[in-house]
């Protein structure tokens, strides 16, 4: 009866039904209820149509080459996020782009670079996607990342409301100004869009695996290390000799801020952010990225280093300076 | 049928613990002792070691020792004989040896003083050049296959365009690995990473490797069948439609429009359907040559070249069709995608071709047929299920992601029953394999289906998957299987089939060079990035700042450019030895066919 190897009909609708079969079971069909059953979160914000032009522009250049959007439930992702990424995550970001291009493939494969999951989060400010994007060395030092000068316009005369871009000499592309066009300011609105949207109860219990912190702290009290944070948190902008980026970001190797005998300003500044001067980009805010401890060994690493020379702090007194932020903001 | 159910359900059971866990416990301190990670190291030695056993095989013959030492003891015992002889008796030896050193041949002494005519075409080749190791002739394949003349064009086409597809592919992704070296290397928009990382593997998958399998299975069908193809009509329509969309597809990546990004699935839709189009003419094209076939049995390639292109129809048709692909829902297929892209098109098509070339190449039969047939139908129950495993940890159900897993472990069958069937065809012909210009390749890519295959299973596993995912040993991996076993299985097909159709063999020593560059290419780009991929994995479980893990890949990046070089170069020794195979041949459709009457003595030259 089963005779594939002399009937070719029976051999052809043989493996084709199974295939469909077995591809409805494990394709089409969860992924038609994964598409069904979906909902945003809701803190979970809709995409504003530049954000959205800036995403179609982030596929079109295929980016997601290198960059993946998803925090996966273990111990390393957990920079990346404050949570597993769940279906929600990409309720608005995944529909259809067009008639000729399905909803785009975010979460990724591989990560030549970071994590975008929640880069809105740890870099809020215009100037630094700008510049990072016009050429990632000029703000990331090792970086292999693209230049995306075609995104830019060199110009000698800035029109009204064009955004100029203070690029250091030897990272400039053409002669002129460096003008941000609308294609590149779109792709920063998306970049900046991508948040984690947080779900307070399951932040602490939701990553599964074990590891070395959890496992340490089983034996003896693990502070964080300050030049660590610095460099996860800090080094993007503020570069790992602390000298920053001329017309960008301020140094702070010598700075009076981080040298001042009294360190009430400059952790004021981290945890609220700073946008007083206009020469220099924003600031964000770290008040709710990092905690007490990471602020006080983060500080007392900048107090010490690059010829920095001020007392150190206690975590004490961050915590004081932070319920008296929290009260004027009140 | 019943004994796999059996075993499926056995299996189920005794993973029935993973499938309950929602969670999974990790604990990196013991990655060094974890299965996945202790198979993967032993498959990389097994690599090693046939890299090192067939170097020194070669370089064995180049210094071979023992006749060294013969001849130096050859030497002194002439010096002893000469040093006891009389003093007459060395004149009379000098006199002898003076009148041999005068004797000249004449060069007639066999044939005599007539012209030599070869009025049968006898005569191939002459050689004169001494016996040199190195470059020592291997045999030359059996220069005799009747094989119609449009089917030879056809052909020829369809692996000229791959090799040139090959080329393009390659200097594409040489191009890409020099930038992870030197990544301000241009500043177009159209040569950016992120724009030509998809050309490169779109290229190579729909370009490279589908003409190639194509063209090498249309003999294959039409051999085994025992009849010419059904329409040579068909078959240039899908070499016209798979180039065209080739072509259009990479222009438009290369100007920014994709489909959406997902892997393999760069191509939008109006591209990707002319490539589906070709794909169905193709398989009307094969089936029909299969039920006209004038054999009872079904050759067990054409069940792999049949069902390879059933599958990949109905994967292009669900991979494009837009009802269920909003949300994560477009994850899951593409994680189906993706995968049974390698798997039911790749895998299954090529395999196909090896149970035909292999066993031709040796002049053997295949050693056993049931093994194809189990190796069949168990990669279709479990390749299918697996796509799911590039998404463990994943936003999607844990359930696809625990049967993706299982099922990774269950390819451990049809690989074994594979390799096994192989190996065993092999068995016994060491002599045939060192003779041949065609079997190292065939036995390169036999290693790496073992090797690369086993190896995917390994990276499933939820611990290996924590290391290694999104590091750049997936890029390993994935160049171990669709270079490892796809390029060196049909290398080894077109070595072989080429000079039986157009009676011309490639210089050998160029064949040496496509082999040995393209091997040890592979082999420092593998190495390079599984041990880069390793540290950078362990980097971020440490929780060192990330550019702290793209710093420790640059001598690794750099290697890897050193390894793809070599393999761009013996893309080019390729090309140049297609040429030398094909040269002469007008290669395209004949247009005003005439028939010419065949003399006599021309019909004996050809048959």
């Amino acid at each position: 009866m089963l005779d594939f190897h002399k009937n070719h009909q029976l051999l052809l609708v043989t493996i084709l039904t199974i295939f469909v079969v077995l591809s409805l079971f494990i394709a089409v069909f969860p992924a038609f209820q994964l598409q069904e059953n979906n909902a945003p979160l809701p803190a979970e914000q809709p995409m504003t149509s530049e954000e959205l032009r800036g995403m179609h522009l982030f596929i079109s250049e295929g980016c997601v080459a290198c960059h993946t959007q998803q925090v996966r439930g273990i111990e390393m992702d957990k920079i990346w996020g404050q949570r597993p990424s769940m279906p929600s995550d990409y309720y608005y970001s995944k529909k259809r782009m067009d008639f000729w291009r399905q909803s785009p493939s975010l979460l990724g494969s591989e990560r030549t670079g970071p994590d975008l999951t929640n880069v809105g989060q740890r870099q809020p400010g215009d100037q630094w996607h700008l510049l990072h994007l016009y050429n990632p060395r000029s703000v990331v030092e090792g970086s292999i990342m693209p230049s995306y000068p075609w995104l830019f316009d060199h110009v000698d005369n800035v029109r009204e409301g064009q955004i100029v871009l203070e690029v250091p000499k030897s990272f400039k592309a053409g002669p002129g100004k460096v003008v941000a066009t609308q294609e590149v300011l779109d792709l920063v609105a998306y970049l900046k869009s991508l948040k984690q949207t947080s779900i307070p109860v399951l932040e602490t219990t939701f990553i599964p695996a074990v590891g070395k912190d959890q496992r340490k702290g089983e034996t003896d009290e693990l502070l964080p290390d300050g030049a660590m944070v610095y460099a996860n948190n800090c080094a993007a902008c503020h570069q790992g000799n602390g000298e920053g980026v001329a017309g960008a970001f301020p140094p702070l190797a010598g700075s009076s801020i981080v040298n001042d005998e009294d360190p009430q300003v400059m952790i004021q500044i981290i945890l609220q952010g700073y946008d007083a001067r206009p020469d220099y980009g924003q600031m964000p805010p770290f008040a709710d990225l990092l905690t007490d401890e990471e602020i006080a060994v983060l500080v007392n690493h900048e107090r010490s280093s690059w010829g920095n020379n001020a007392p150190k702090v206690s975590t004490d007194l961050v915590r004081q300076i932070r319920e008296m932020v929290n009260k004027t903001q009140k | 049928m019943f004994k796999i159910l059996v075993w499926l359900a056995g299996t189920m059971v005794m993973t029935g613990t993973v499938i309950a866990q929602g969670k999974v416990e990790i604990d990196t301190s013991t990655w060094s002792t974890q299965p996945g990670v202790i198979g993967t190291v032993l498959l990389s030695v097994l690599v090693l070691v046939v890299l090192a056993y067939l170097m020194v095989v070669r370089l064995n013959k180049l210094m071979n020792v023992s006749e060294k030492v013969k001849w130096t003891n050859e030497r002194e015992d002439l010096k002893s004989d000469l040093i006891n002889l009389e003093r007459e008796e060395v004149d009379e030896l000098l006199e002898r040896r003076k009148k041999a050193g005068l004797y000249r041949l004449r060069g007639n002494e066999i044939g005599g003083e007539l012209n030599f005519k070869d009025e049968k075409g006898l005569i191939r080749k002459i050689t004169k050049s001494p016996h040199n190791p190195l470059v020592d002739d291997k045999k030359s394949g059996k220069l005799k296959v009747e094989t119609d003349d449009r089917l030879i064009r056809l052909i020829i086409a369809y692996v000229v365009a791959a090799a040139f597809w090959l080329i393009f592919g390659t200097l594409i992704g040489q191009y890409l690995g020099m930038k992870f070296v030197w990544p301000e290397m241009d500043q177009q928009p159209w040569l950016s990473f992120g724009r030509l990382r998809p050309v490169h593997t779109n290229t190579v998958f729909w370009g490279w490797a589908s003409l190639g399998m194509l063209g090498l299975g249309y003999f294959v069908v039409s051999r085994t069948s025992n009849r010419s193809i059904f329409s040579y009509k068909l078959g240039w329509w899908t070499f016209y439609l798979i180039n065209a969309c080739v072509v259009l597809g990479n222009i438009a990546l290369m100007n920014g429009l994709n489909n959406g990004g997902g892997e393999y699935r760069e191509y939008i839709w109006p591209v990707m359907l002319l490539f589906a189009i070709g794909l169905i003419l193709a398989l009307i094209n094969i089936y029909k040559t299969i039920s006209l076939r004038n054999t009872v049995e079904i050759y067990i390639s054409n069940w792999f070249i049949l069902a390879a292109l059933t599958w990949t129809t109905v994967l292009a048709i669900i991979g494009y069709l837009p009802f269920y692909q909003e949300g994560l829902g477009e994850t899951v297929i593409q994680g189906y995608y993706m995968h049974q892209g390698v798997g039911m098109w790749f895998m299954t098509f090529t395999l196909g071709l090896v149970y035909y070339y292999l066993p031709a190449s040796l002049n053997k039969p295949i050693y056993s047929y049931s093994l194809g047939v189990l190796a069949f139908w168990t990669q279709m129950l479990f390749y299918t299920l697996i796509g799911t495993h590039h998404f463990v940890f994943s936003p999607l159900p844990w359930w696809l992601q625990t049967v993706a897993i299982v099922f990774s472990a269950g390819m451990f069958i049809p690989v074994l029953a594979g390799t096994t069937n192989f190996m065993m065809t092999m068995k016994g012909s060491r002599k045939a394999i060192e003779d041949s210009y065609v079997l190292p390749f065939m036995l390169v890519g036999v290693i790496f289906y073992f090797v690369g295959s086993t190896q995917g299973s390994f990276q499933a596993f939820r611990f290996t998957n924590y290391i290694w995912h999104f590091t750049d040993f997936n890029v390993a991996h994935s160049h171990m299987t669709m270079y490892g076993i796809i390029c060196f299985f049909l290398w080894g097909g077109m070595y072989s089939l080429l000079p039986k159709l157009t009676r011309k063999e490639p210089n050998q020593l160029a064949v040496g060079m496509h082999f040995w560059f393209a091997f040890i290419g592979l082999v420092i780009y593998m190495f390079s990035l599984m041990i880069g991929g390793t540290e950078k994995g362990m980097s971020w479980v440490d929780g060192q700042p990330f550019i702290d893990s793209v710093r420790l890949m640059a001598p690794y990046w750099l290697w890897r450019a050193v390894g793809g070089s070599l393999m761009f170069i013996s893309h080019l020794v390729f090309g140049y030895n297609l040429y030398q195979m094909v040269n002469g041949y007008r290669i395209g459709r004949k247009r005003n066919t005439k028939i010419v009457k065949v003399k006599k003595d021309e019909y004996a030259r050809f048959s």
